[in-house]
């Protein structure tokens, strides 16, 4: 531990019962591997690829018109931020997936922008995880991954892709952006799970 | 002109607050004792940790302000609104408090009193710093490199080293210093508010002929804009380094 | 709306901990699109788990370095080459 300077504190309070390493935050960082990107709602889509490689896709207006539901739950960031009770409104996975035939354990979450991010197909199912669109309210902002954006919370919120454009079901795992360059393959904040051997 | 030094790796030392003095209302400069500090280039940086007693720490980048020195350094800190180690520097740390610092770090933007060319410095708000340290290592090496400053600020509150620059325009050979302010000037300043546009660097910097080496720092969209007339201008892209300190310039 | 990135001279403090010389002025041809550049040239995306430069022409990734406690991770597959200024 390094040397502790008297007198400071940091921002975020640590006494709630977080996950460990994990400071709470009233904000809400911004944080990003690349530029912006900017998609026009008319080009927009989301395509669900099976491994035999049929697709099921939808463009903005079909995916508005799918029954969404409004969640609220707590968030945590690897880089030790975590944020309580935090509204979303977007369609379940089980929506999407319902239609869907597949024999894969595994996904890979696909971003406008380039960014990837792998994990098991069962962590996707089961009011899991959402494709949300709309935050506290409002319709959610480029910055913090709009138009719509992967919302996982059980899991280190990089996991949650921004700007998400897809989803490719697979027979074997492929690691993602982060996932490739030492983060933990499965990313359990209560399990303290950051790094590869974690 | 690269050059080629083997530094060793960096590691996190103990730097104690020595003392510290008010540079405005929301900046202060603090000096710093480090052992075994090896001495830095004008224009670098250091990454500066500190850690609460419960083990959580968080680190930024702040530019040396002072110049090249062994032992001891001098860094300039800005408040950021909601920062979180800028109030820390600037509100609570006091002489024999202690935090850890990672470097000197950034060989592309400095500044050696061997460079003779003339040297232009565009510093927005807190981009000063680090044009400060330029500026001080070349008196501190009895340096004729002609220099030229502009330095962009808000207001008369928010100017920093404003005697210390004041008497160098004056006495240090070579060097002319502009402060021009954006927002509100003091009574007896020549120009009327105003960014920093093409004019005032035409009016206060170097002509294109001279191949001035220019560094600008700053906040980004001030870096941008600044860059930007310096390339319309007609000066090499090559020879103009920048320092983008980020969109609050913190 | 800005991008929130920096200068390359934001990797200077954690590639310091790793190369011996300022990696900053050490030049670099993306693989991409074959720029070449000096790495403190590049833009630096550092709000996020690592560091992420991209480069200044075409933003594809150039380099990534991730710390983590008693380890860093480095992927420089970005990058065709780094040509690292050394003393004579």
């Amino acid at each position: 531990m390094g040397v502790i300077s008297r007198g400071f504190t940091g921002r975020g309070r640590r006494d709630v019962q977080l996950p460990p390493g994990q400071y709470l935050t009233e904000d809400f960082p911004v944080l990003s591997a690349g530029p912006t990107p900017r998609v026009d709602l008319d080009q927009w889509e989301f395509v669900i690829t099976t491994e035999t490689g049929q697709r099921r896709r939808w463009n903005w207006s079909e995916l508005r018109a799918l029954p969404a539901e409004t969640v609220t739950v707590d968030i945590h960031c690897v880089t030790k931020w975590s944020k309580f009770g935090t509204t979303w409104e977007g369609v379940s996975l089980d929506t999407l997936l319902a239609d869907v035939d597949t024999a894969a354990d595994f996904a890979l979450a696909q971003s406008y922008g380039g960014y990837t991010t792998n994990l098991p197909l069962e962590d996707l199912i089961d009011g899991r995880s959402w494709v949300a669109y709309r935050y506290d309210g409002d319709e959610l902002e480029p910055e913090h991954g709009g138009p719509a954006r992967l919302l996982v919370p059980h899991l280190y919120f990089w996991k949650s892709a921004k700007w998400v454009r897809g989803i490719q079901l697979r027979l074997d795992d492929q690691m993602g952006f982060w996932e490739s360059l030492g983060y933990h393959n499965y990313g359990d904040p209560w399990r303290e799970q950051r790094y590869w051997g974690d | 002109m690269a050059r080629a030094a083997v530094l060793g790796r960096l590691t996190w030392r103990v730097a104690t607050v020595a003392d510290a003095s008010r540079e405005s209302p929301t900046a202060r400069s603090l000096r710093l004792d480090v052992p075994d500090w090896p001495g830095h280039r004008a224009g670098q940086h250091v990454d500066v940790r500190l850690t609460a007693p419960d083990g959580y720490s968080t680190q930024r980048s702040y530019s040396i302000a002072s110049a090249p020195a062994n032992g001891r350094l001098e860094l300039t800190v800005q408040r950021v609104d909601d920062g979180e180690v800028s109030p820390y520097l600037v509100d609570v740390a006091e002489s024999g408090d202690q935090c850890e610092l990672r470097g000197p770090v950034g060989g592309y933007f400095t500044w050696d009193p061997t460079d003779r060319e003339p040297v232009l410095l565009a510093a927005g708000g807190s981009g000063i710093v680090p044009l400060m340290s330029m500026v001080r290592a070349r008196a501190a090496a009895g340096s004729r490199a002609p220099f030229r400053l502009i330095y962009s600020t808000r207001t008369p509150e928010t100017l920093i080293y404003g005697d210390e620059l004041r008497q160098r325009h004056r006495d240090d050979h070579g060097l002319d210093v502009t402060v021009a302010y954006t927002r509100e000037r003091p009574p007896e300043s020549p120009r009327p508010p105003g960014r920093l546009d093409a004019a005032l660097l035409a009016e206060s910097g170097w002509p294109v002929e001279f191949g001035p080496t220019c560094y600008v720092c700053g906040p980004t969209a001030f870096v941008e804009t600044v860059a930007n007339h310096l390339v319309d201008a007609g000066h090499a892209p090559e020879r103009i380094k920048t320092e983008r300190f980020g969109p609050t310039g913190g | 709306m800005t991008d929130t990135w920096v200068d390359g001279n934001d990797l200077a403090g954690t590639l310091g901990e790793i190369f011996t010389m300022d990696v900053t002025m050490a030049q670099g041809a993306c693989v991409s699109c074959g720029t070449v550049a000096m790495l403190g040239e590049a833009r630096v995306y550092n709000r996020a788990p690592g560091l992420v430069a991209r480069c200044l022409n075409c933003e594809d990734v150039v380099l990534r370095v991730v710390r983590g406690p008693g380890r860093a991770w480095l992927d420089l597959t970005g990058l065709r080459y780094l040509q690292l200024p050394m003393p004579d």
